[in-house]
């Protein structure tokens, strides 16, 4: 706990640091990146020592603020979601300083660094604080901090407009964030956490609705659908350290609400686990499906982020599930799988949107049909983003592959092991993970195939060249981690065995047992893919060995036997992407745009297609479109004038006050 | 004695909401100073005489004399000696005034006292108070008249205070003398910022700022 305070503080110092030392920007780069580092190095010792130890730490201080009190504890929930914050921040910060170290943003420092600590400060204070008013503080400075860190570059009018739906969305969700804790205080008489922990019984038939506005409320905050659209618009303008933080950790700290709700509203139903896989299975499906349309690498980056959100919910659904149906199995590998694929999507999402960055820094560019061959001019780079690309398709021996695994294990055990009506939310569970991890895969496929195969498309991207190693290293930490938590996967339910007897009421020898089964057949898998590993490695050295002293020539790829091959002949992301997007053209509506060319000898053509969020563009803008025009007709009441503000205030006290006394 | 004090202040209560001329507004709202001063001197004095005494020449020293001083030179600064076309005309302040009169006795016999022996007078004066501040604000177009306006309504404040809070005069007291401190500063800031800029400080001009 101590070492946590001390991270808080370090942050805090250091980010008003940097702020006073703007006008040396070696100063204020060093200050903060220095604060970040250590903060999350002493923060992870911490989050590690009570992950091992399983005896949470609290403390409590009075507070002036009516309703609210300084408590603040480590349990291993807490610590599980803080590893992936203190990991990405520490990260993050070294790959930022050298990100930001061009000219152009030198007058920018002080006020990044300042968000950026205040930034990772709130969000260790949202994960271990155990009291409403100081969580929803925390919460809002994370939502600020984090807003003034994605208009960095806020001369751009597309980012100010990321910025404002960004803005708006957040504290949409805030608002209903507030609702719920004053109905949850209201039912439990106090707005401590550990009241709403006995508060179950109380709570009755409202459960639901608080359950419902717990979705919606921190679920916009994780980007499910349909409130993920800041998502896609946030992450492209954000510079790319603060997306892989944002995408890394932020949002997922909406899932560590939604798993709090679940420990507070105990006796989940069915019904529940029925919602949160339909969001799961509509948030994947569609979130990837979205991906798969994209042009721009980090709006790809982020509508898979919704999908593997959509993932989690799964999870979280099939352990809901295994709550109301009193199969503790289930429970066990549904938090499990989901619960890990937290920690696992913050590693891999961040290591791909770290490529995102130095690809834009080494090609200027982030439209992929302006990329290609990259994997020759940033061999690092390349290598690392194919690893991330594996780890996010869900395919062995990477660590996506272990928590997917899990949730399916469990999926096909409520299969076996429930009645029919029971039994539906997981059949669709595994129906949505089946199509979002074949789609993954395609996406991928273009994303990687696209950016790194094949023959520049652009000027820029046959000059690409690799970024620093600065820029380098936090990739190789995390590409690491993700070869590590695979090969490790069969010790990942010990890890994951304290969170989930603190998520669910089950009986320590019960989870054990649960976990003896899966653990066995994740060693088998890691075992046959070792020897794939190894066979792979054989194949590779006697291809090597049998080429020494041969004649060998190179050859321009995509060469198709054409006499005269340009990089425009290849295949484009759009047309990569076209034979899936056919067949869901009902859902994913792509305008297009064809000049037909004409005549023998035709001069020009053209065909391009738009990728416009089709839940932004046929539900919110109408439905916002509704609101302006209600709104505007009480447009007279902002009259400009001070008396007649003065007057509502008088009038409204006045009449208040009559009320009250009639 | 008492009695005698709070008739006093509802009359330069109307006096007030009656004034056209800056100086003459600026001597009533110094006069009432003066009158609350005299306040907690006529109540039992008891063994608090002399805090209470103390607090009654500060009192009297800042608002009857520096305020006042301070609002006239603001005046002639910013030449707003007249205020020459409000909102509600005089006449039609005096009508608001007695209504607001009618309903601050209504509001002072329907509010629960804790005890029975508290000063109903006194509630009801300083509701009166309150109100034709909160109504002059409202209804003037100089900022000057404005600040007279929230001066009158911390008067108001304080009347309550001194009904209420004997036993703790000096929270009280000090709490509202620092109010005060701060709305004329700070007054006198948007004052002198509004003439600079706009060369007159009619604060309805500043509607031009709306969206």
């Amino acid at each position: 706990m101590i070492l946590i305070l001390l991270c808080l503080a370090i942050c805090t110092v250091a980010g008003i640091g940097a702020w006073l030392t703007r006008r040396s920007p070696k100063l204020t780069s060093a200050l903060g990146q220095g604060g970040a580092v250590s903060g999350a190095a002493l923060g992870m010792v911490g989050a590690i020592s009570v992950m091992a130890s399983g005896i949470p730490e609290g403390l409590r201080c009075s507070w002036s603020v009516p309703f609210g009190s300084c408590s603040i504890e480590l349990d291993a929930l807490s610590a599980f979601f803080l590893l992936p914050v203190f990991l990405l921040t520490g990260l993050a910060a070294v790959y930022g300083a050298r990100y930001l170290s061009q000219p152009k943003y030198a007058s920018r420092l002080g006020s990044h660094w300042l968000f950026f600590n205040l930034l990772s400060a709130s969000m260790v204070v949202v994960i271990v604080a155990r009291n409403a008013i100081l969580f929803l503080m925390a919460w809002e400075i994370m939502a600020l901090a984090s807003f003034f860190l994605v208009t960095l570059e806020h001369e751009r009018e597309s980012v100010q407009r990321a910025g404002w739906i960004y803005l708006i969305s957040t504290h949409l969700g805030t608002a209903v964030l507030f609702f719920f804790f004053i109905l949850l205080g209201s039912k439990s008489g106090s707005l401590d956490f550990d009241s709403f922990q006995s508060a179950g019984e109380v709570i009755g038939p409202q459960a639901t609705l608080l359950f419902i506005l717990a979705l919606i409320g921190f679920g916009t905050k994780a980007g499910i659908v349909p409130v993920h659209v800041w998502l896609p618009e946030a992450h492209p303008a954000a510079p790319s350290h603060i997306s892989a933080l944002m995408s890394g950790v932020m949002i997922k700290t909406g899932i560590y609400g939604i798993v709090r709700t679940l420990i507070w509203l105990d006796n989940p139903s069915v019904e529940w686990a029925l919602t949160l896989i339909g969001i799961g299975g509509v948030s994947g499906v569609l979130g990837v499906l979205l991906a798969l349309a994209q042009h721009d690498l980090k709006r790809l980056l982020a509508y898979h982020s919704v999908e593997n959100i959509g993932i989690i919910f799964l999870g979280l659904g099939v352990g809901v599930l295994g709550q109301a149906t009193g199969t503790p199995i289930l429970t066990v590998l549904g938090y499990g799988g989901g619960l890990l694929h937290v920690l696992n999507h913050s590693i891999f999402k961040a290591l791909l949107f770290l490529g995102a960055g130095n690809v834009l820094h080494g090609a200027h560019t982030l439209n992929l049909e302006n990329t290609g061959g990259l994997l020759k001019r940033m061999p690092w780079t390349g290598t690392m983003f194919l690893v991330g690309a594996v780890a996010i398709c869900g395919l062995p021996p990477l660590n996506g592959f272990v928590s997917e695994f899990m949730i399916y294990a469990g999926a096909f055990h409520a299969v076996q092991s429930l009645d029919a009506f029971a039994a539906i939310p997981s059949i669709l569970a595994i129906l949505a993970l089946a199509l979002i991890g074949g789609l993954a895969v395609a996406c991928f496929t273009k994303a990687f195939g696209i950016i790194f195969l094949g023959q520049p498309r652009s000027q820029h991207a046959s000059e690409a060249h690799e970024s620093a190693a600065a820029m380098r290293w936090p990739m190789v930490v995390l590409a690491a981690l993700c070869v590590l938590i695979g090969i490790l996967a069969p010790l990942s339910p010990v890890m994951l065995r304290p969170v989930i007897l603190q998520v669910a009421p089950l009986a320590a020898l019960l989870v054990s047992d649960s976990m003896a089964q899966i653990q066995t057949t994740l060693a088998v898998i890691v075992g046959v893919m070792l020897l794939c590993a190894l066979l792979a490695a054989l194949l590779l050295w006697r291809r090597r060995t049998k080429l020494t002293g041969r004649a060998r020539a190179d050859a321009v790829t995509w060469d198709c036997g054409y006499a005269a091959p340009t990089a425009r002949m290849q295949y484009t992301a759009a047309s990569f992407a076209q034979p899936i997007l056919r067949l869901v053209a009902g859902i994913v509506r792509l305008p297009k745009r064809f000049t037909q060319p004409k005549g023998y000898f035709p001069s020009a053509g053209s065909f391009s297609t738009e990728t416009p969020d089709v839940v932004e563009r046929e539900a919110w803008a109408p439905a916002f479109r509704i609101v302006e025009r209600v709104l505007m007709r009480f447009r007279w009441i902002q009259t400009g004038s001070i008396h007649l503000y003065i007057l509502y205030m008088a009038i409204t006290l006045i009449v208040l006050l009559i009320w009250k006394l009639w | 004695m008492q009695d005698l004090l709070f008739v006093l202040l509802i009359l330069t209560g109307f006096v007030f909401l009656g004034s056209g001329r800056m100086q003459f507004g600026i001597r009533t709202v110094a006069l009432q100073g003066i009158l609350l001063g005299l306040i907690p001197l006529l109540g039992n004095l008891q063994d608090l005489w002399a805090r209470l005494t103390a607090l009654a020449v500060l009192s009297l020293a800042i608002k009857g004399m520096v305020l006042p001083y301070f609002l006239t030179r603001a005046m002639h600064k910013s030449k707003a000696l007249h205020e020459d076309n409000p909102f509600v005309g005089f006449t039609a302040s005096m009508v608001v005034g007695i209504i607001c009169l009618g309903g601050s006795f209504w509001i002072a016999s329907r509010l629960p006292f804790i005890d029975s022996s508290q000063p109903k007078m006194a509630v009801a004066v300083s509701l009166f108070i309150v109100l034709v501040g909160f109504f002059v604000i409202i209804s003037r177009r100089k900022a000057l008249s404005q600040v007279l306006g929230y001066l009158v309504m911390e008067n108001g404040v304080y009347i309550f205070g001194v009904a209420f809070a004997v036993d703790v005069p000096w929270l009280v007291e000090l709490g509202v003398l620092l109010d005060v401190f701060v709305a004329v500063f700070v007054m006198g800031i948007v004052i002198f910022h509004i003439s600079k800029s706009f060369d007159h400080i009619d604060t309805d001009q500043l509607s031009s700022l709306t969206g």
